[in-house]
């Protein structure tokens, strides 16, 4: 970052929705949840993120609206902020400085002007012990204001969000850690303890992991790690409480939620099932299940209308009345590990890797947005943990994107590894994959690695499959033998081996005319057309891990990393080593558009970034310590439109746009400078009310709203209170960190005037006044209404002007603006 | 919400013949009538005009078969030894054959003593045929001449003596009257032009020649002999265009079908082979009892005729149209099409108002209780007397997705003796197919672990149990033969393969470390 200022690694989209319970407004129009730094706004019905509330520096732990009013929304975060803001317009009202990290925010309505959150036990920072505090908000015009009015309400508390809840009406608050419940009663300033036994008769494990408040009776809901919900009732007194349990669970309840009337308890958990409980008749039940994966959040609308769910594949599914999934907000799905590798498809420039479990989750990068997931397994997915399911581990896509190659595998404990290798075609009816062929067992041993030849002039493509069983395998798509109604299928075509030793990796040239097979340390070069051995190349002792064919005007080069941390890039023209380095290459790919290769290296704990040509001594670029961690997940995606860069150092970054997915599953790029200008531009000019939903009330006043907007009067009034707000440059100026910025001299002037109101629009306001009363007084006259309400002399002065000829309309236009032109000009100049 | 996936039933490969026009085509003659003949039958020729009998040449007789008799209509016995080459003059009308006695003898065919004899061949004459203008008649004979004789005179018109060898098949041309073509045991064709004095052409076909055949169009000819077929292009001067070893015997006899699109070659190996011209690929394949010797096909291949070495002559007749009807007709029991689709292919209108309904999803019986997981129900459905007779694979599929969720053990568990034994039974049924062992092995293991305590109880179950053990010892000791058959056949391939050096350039001198030696041992391809 120090050499090439203009290069950051950002992060890019993908960033969770599911970790905090989400929001629904109270006209269930929207839907609010927290991901990574910022509060995102959706539209429930059209499920289009609708604002971005930016303005939090750390991760943002919980959102809540404000009871005592319904447009605006408190968020907290662990910079020890809880801001306030305005989620229609998106505007940040305050600031509330606390000092402390927020883990989660509560309040209730009948605690005005005052907010619960819980942070670190006050006196000790680091400890894992954490506490309730109430904050009392001062009454103040700033927009920042800091918050030190703090008093304690429980110790010991759990940091998990879930697990405190207020009471009917904000009498009480209950929190459960642990085995133990707590009850505090805000009037009495006391509070009741309720322990459970360890362990039950029967096993089951009574830890709770969340509950819920009853809204009009005293009843608290707790769910419990063995399944198991219990309803409390009767705790005001320390000894006479009693509980009742409801069990249909199997595994541990993670969500419970009253309705706001009360008359049901929804409780949801690994099974992926939501269930309905009738308040006081627990026996009736209703399900909603399959709903994908585990849920992890419920929450329900203010007027009980719109249930929403969070799922741990980072899912939020809204759901009308208990029966119907009517939206469906996916962010791209993260596993513990992405065992494919990062891919593009060649068609939809979309970014292709592991998704749902036994799916390809195929993410728009431009959107930010995941386009499909497509079944790969296609069989019944059970939400049982333990249990061993089907895997994605390997997919492929050809140059042209008319194929999708994966492998999918289940190691069972005790049977042997079970694999299929599926070939599917592309349809451009349903512009979706079309399964083609499946192969069950395709070779002896696992997979390693495939790849299908890059060649985009060959008519028919070829997919090469390594095993650890001693064997590579060339497929073909073969015409079926006979004439019968049956499409072409794939099969095998070679089966190659050398030594009998195990191959590791293999990667076509560019024009397909090489395969490269490495066998530990061999490199075996092939000829897929005769399927002859042509050469062996080999770098001792260590065997080969990644393999690379040069693109362009470098496809003579072959690249390889060793085990024993060496790069070798050897020349097939001649079958010998061009040049060789020391480096712990992690990763090794080449850019598709351009000569470019990227190493990722691993070196003390954090990984660097080489780019470099084949061909040239000198890397183009490098970056130090991009991320902690080892990199393992990259690719270049082509961009879709090149950036014009002249600059050399991120001139390799014109074509395409680097990817990669760190430690901890974050998906990162590389930007420049231009283009993060270029988004900043973009970004103004979305339209905001085109992405909500159309209603038919809408359709009604719509149409008259459009209208008033083209009117210059209220365009005028806008812009005169804009300014301080919503100027881009203004707000760039101040979010942008002072070390990024040019010199102070350099800005002023362009600082300068964009707090000015410029001069034309007084002009202008002066103008339409004339007009207005020039158009009263013509009104008997003439009939054509339409052509006041849209007055724009000076354009169509400009129009007339071009124009040859003339309309009677625009005639006598023209004779009114000559005459206004006389009185406002020469009043302006006697001025 | 995703709707419920059902089970995935696996789908194998059918084994056997693909079907396919050609083997529908081939396969629709009738069950073949035999014919005991006096011996070896050497010939068969049909007769150009209607109603199309043939002349079947065996031992010192001529049998001429009406298209449907199963006895000869007519018989020609007037020969001193054995009879060759009976065939048919182009109207029908004339018939000639040679003769082991060197005599060629030309009859009427509705007469008995010979009309005409032509003597001249000094040894046996395997070879005679009439040209194309009716009046001469070509004959090839052991004493290695080829000689066209005059029909009206009975006398002899020309000798040629080119061959060196038998000549044991010729054929003349049906465009010209002056062109023949003669095989020889010398490997060699030879076409002669009768207004010339030496040959015009020579072909090496590489093996002595056993039959010929000429195209309808005269431009290409097949030779057959030895293991061979060969094409051969006449308009290019006798160019070699395929050559076809689809036989592991000699071939005897060449034919085409009257499309002219396939070509049927018939070999001592006892099959009859079906050729497409355009490609030369086999589609079609007739076993038969015993050698063939002769094979012809009757006009609109009405009837395949083919002699063999045991003298017994099969004449296949093809089904007429009633007959292949029979069998449709039967099959039509169903409700018509327009019951099935009915109103499913309707097309909304312009002002219609569609409502949509839901497509209910259909699931089996085995899909609806394992939705409900219910595993043992599950399992039993999948166990029904028709499934697991008829669809093994459906039964297998249910247990490998029990397998997979985890709860095959609580299916199989709890089972009384009569359920049991249903359990072993389909077990004793299918383990040993490699397509289910992977999962049978794991369910009978599982069965064994369960009901491990119960044994003894049951004499059902016993006896299965004993039987099931009998089974596996039977599959080991298959398995450990072909095992060894395996490694006899590798040692057999790795010696009989010639080892390659594969170019390795400069390994050494780029990389100048010490693992010179390791990257030389390694210089070997492995040609697998």
């Amino acid at each position: 970052m120090v050499e090439h200022g203009d290069i950051r690694v950002v992060h890019r989209g993908g960033s969770k929705i599911n970790f905090r319970e989400p929001v629904i407004t109270n006209d269930s129009r929207f839907l609010l949840c927290v991901s990574g730094e910022c509060v995102k706004v959706f539209s429930t019905s059209t499920e289009e993120c609708v604002h971005d509330l930016r303005g939090h520096t750390d991760l943002v732990t919980g959102v809540l609206l404000k009871p005592s009013n319904h447009l605006q929304v408190y968020s907290c975060s662990a910079d020890g902020t809880v801001r306030l803001w305005d989620f229609t317009d998106g505007i940040l009202i305050k600031t509330y400085t606390i000092g402390y990290p927020v883990y989660s925010i509560y309040a209730s309505a009948n605690h005005e002007g005052v907010i619960f959150i819980v942070t670190h036990t006050l006196s000790d920072k680091r400890s894992e012990l954490f506490q309730l505090v109430a904050v009392h908000l001062p009454q103040s015009g700033d927009q920042l204001v800091e918050a030190g009015e703090l008093s304690a309400v429980l110790n010991d508390v759990s940091s998990n969000p879930s697990s405190i809840v207020f009471g009917k009406g904000g009498e009480y608050i209950a929190s459960a850690k642990g085995l133990q419940l707590e009850v505090f009663f805000f009037k009495k300033q006391k509070s009741y303890r309720f322990s459970l036994k360890e362990d039950n008769k029967k096993g089951g494990k009574n830890t709770f992991t969340c509950v819920a408040c009853h809204q009009k009776d005293d009843c608290i809901a707790t769910g419990h790690e063995d399944g198991k919900i219990r309803l409390w009732r009767n705790f005001n007194h320390k000894k006479e409480y009693t509980y009742s349990t409801l069990h249909w669970h199997h595994s541990a309840v993670s969500s419970l939620c009253f309705t706001p009337e009360g008359t049901n308890l929804l409780s949801g958990g690994l099974e992926s099932v939501l269930v309905q409980w009738r308040y006081n008749q627990e026996s009736q039940r209703d399900f909603l299940p399959r709903l994908g994966s585990a849920i992890t959040h419920i929450a329900v609308s203010p007027d009980g209308a719109l249930f929403c769910t969070s799922h741990s594949d980072n899912k939020i599914t809204i759901i009308q009345s208990c029966v119907k999934v009517s939206a469906v907000i996916q962010g791209l799905v993260k596993g513990e590990s992405v065992r494919t590798d990062l891919m593009v498809d060649p068609r939809s420039k979309s970014l292709v890797l592991n998704g749902k479990p036994g799916h390809l989750q195929f993410y728009s990068l431009q959107r930010d947005k995941l386009l499909y997931n497509l079944d790969i397994v296609q069989q019944e997915y059970i939400h049982e943990s333990g249990l061993e399911q089907f895997e994605v581990v390997k997919a492929a896509f050809d140059a042209s994107g008319n194929w999708l190659a994966t492998v999918e595998e289940r190691k069972q404990k005790v049977a042997e590894l079970e694999f299929n290798l599926k070939l599917w075609a592309f349809d451009e009816q349903t512009q979706s994959f079309v399964l083609n062929t499946t192969i069950s067992a395709p070779h002896e041993a696992r997979i390693t690695a495939m790849c299908f030849c890059q060649a985009t002039d060959s008519p028919t493509t070829m997919l090469v499959s390594t095993s650890k069983d001693g064997h590579f395998k060339a497929w073909q798509l073969t015409a079926p033998a006979h004439t019968e109604d049956e499409g072409p299928s794939w099969s095998c075509d070679f089966v190659g081996a050398y030594h009998g030793l195990v191959p590791e990796c293999c990667c076509f040239s560019a024009d397909g005319s090489l395969l490269a097979v490495s066998f530990q340390e061999v490199v075996t070069v092939w000829s897929p057309t005769s399927w002859e051995l042509l050469t062996t190349l080999s770098q001792p002792p260590k065997a080969i891990r990644d393999l690379c064919f040069g693109r362009l005007s470098c496809s003579k080069y072959l690249l390889g990393t060793t085990a024993s941390d060496l790069l070798c890039c050897w020349n097939l023209l001649t079958c010998s080593l061009e040049w060789s380095t020391s480096m712990d290459v992690s990763l090794l790919l080449a850019d598709p558009l351009t000569e470019n290769m990227a190493a990722f290296c691993c070196q003390a704990g954090s990984t660097d970034l080489f780019v470099f040509k084949p061909s040239e001594p000198r890397p183009v670029f490098s970056l130090k310590a991009v991320c902690s961690g080892k990199v393992t997940r990259a690719i270049f995606a082509p961009r879709e439109q090149m950036l014009e860069c002249c600059e050399e150092s991120s001139q390799w970054l014109n074509c395409s746009q680097l990817y990669f997915l760190t430690q901890y599953m974050d998906l990162m790029t590389f930007t420049t400078k231009a283009e993060e200008d270029r988004l900043m531009a973009s970004s103004k000019q979305l339209v905001i009310d085109g992405s909500v939903a159309m209603t038919p009330f809408y359709l009604l006043l719509g149409k008259h709203r459009q209208q008033e907007n083209e009117d210059p009067l209220s365009d005028l009034s806008a812009e005169r209170t804009a300014p301080l707000q919503s100027s881009a440059a203004l707000k760039e100026l101040l979010q942008t960190p002072a070390h990024v910025l040019p010199s102070t001299a350099f800005l002023c002037s362009i600082f300068v005037q964009s707090l000015l109101i410029s001069v034309t629009d007084a002009r202008e306001e002066n103008k339409q006044a004339e007009e207005e009363m020039d158009s009263e007084k013509e009104e008997e006259d003439s009939d054509e209404e339409l052509e006041y309400s849209n007055p724009r002399p000076e354009q169509a002065l400009v129009g007339e002007s071009a124009a040859p000829a003339l309309t009677k309309v625009q005639l006598r236009e023209l004779r009114r603006v000559k005459k206004l032109d006389h009185s406002w000009l020469a009043g302006l100049l006697h001025s | 919400m995703a709707s419920f996936k059902p089970t995935k039933i696996q789908v194998y490969p059918k084994l056997g013949e693909k079907v396919t026009q050609d083997t529908l085509y081939w396969k629709n003659y009738k069950a073949p009538v035999q014919i005991k003949e006096f011996g070896a039958i050497s010939n068969i020729d049909f007769s150009p005009v209607a109603p199309h009998n043939f002349a079947v040449t065996a031992f010192t007789r001529i049998h001429i078969y009406g298209p449907f008799s199963q006895e000869p209509v007519k018989t020609f016995t007037r020969f001193k030894d054995t009879a060759y080459c009976g065939r048919f003059r182009a109207d029908g009308q004339l018939l000639v054959a040679g003769c082991e006695d060197s005599v060629v003898r030309l009859f009427d065919v509705s007469g008995k003593v010979a009309l005409r004899m032509f003597k001249g061949h000094t040894k046996a004459v395997h070879v005679a045929d009439f040209t194309s203008d009716r009046y001469q008649i070509l004959t090839g004979s052991d004493d290695y001449t080829c000689r066209l004789w005059d029909i009206p005179n009975a006398t002899e018109l020309n000798t040629y003596q080119e061959h060196t060898d038998y000549i044991r098949c010729g054929v003349t041309s049906k465009l010209n009257r002056d062109l023949f073509i003669t095989g020889s045991y010398d490997h060699t064709l030879k076409l002669f032009d009768a207004r010339a004095d030496k040959s015009v052409m020579t072909m090496d076909h590489g093996q002595p020649v056993e039959s010929l055949l000429l195209y309808p169009s005269e431009g290409l000819l097949v030779s057959a002999g030895g293991r061979h077929v060969k094409v051969w292009d006449l308009l290019k001067g006798g160019q070699p265009l395929v050559s076809l070893k689809n036989h592991h015997k000699t071939v005897t006899c060449l034919c085409l079908s009257s499309s002219g699109q396939r070509l049927l070659s018939a070999s001592l190996d006892r099959h009859v082979k079906v050729y497409n011209t355009t490609n030369y690929k086999v589609v079609h394949n007739f076993d038969y009892a015993a050698s063939i010797l002769s094979l012809a096909l009757a006009p609109d291949d009405e009837s395949i005729v083919v002699g063999m070495t045991n003298s017994i002559l099969s004449i296949k007749h093809r089904k007429s149209l009633e007959e292949s009807k029979e069998i449709s007709s039967q099959q039509r029991r169903r409700p018509s099409y327009r019951v099935i689709v009915k109103g499913k292919n309707f097309v909304p209108k312009q002002d219609d108002y569609l409502v949509s309904k839901p497509v209910k999803q259909h699931l089996a019986k085995y899909d609806k209780q394992l939705k409900q997981f219910n595993v043992t129900k599950a399992l039993d459905a999948a166990l029904e007397t028709w499934t697991r007779l008829r669809k093994p694979e459906i039964t297998v599929a249910v247990m490998k997705e029990l397998d997979r969720r985890g709860t095959l053990k609580n299916a199989l568990a709890g089972r009384d003796e009569q359920g049991l034994a249903r359990l072993l039974n389909f077990l004793i049924g299918n383990l040993v197919d490699p397509r289910f062992a992977p999962v049978l092995v794991t369910v009978a293991e599982m069965i064994l672990d369960i009901y491990l305590s119960v044994i003894g109880q049951s004499s059902v179950v016993d006896r299965q149990l004993l039987r099931l053990q009998e089974l596996l010892e039977r599959e080991i000791n298959y398995q450990q033969d072909l095992l060894e058959v395996l490694g006899m056949l590798d040692t057999m391939f790795a010696s009989s393969l010639p080892r390659k050096e594969v170019p390795c350039p400069s390994i050494s001198r780029a990389n100048g470390l010490a693992q010179r030696e390791a990257s030389a041992s390694r210089q070997l391809l492995q040609a697998t």
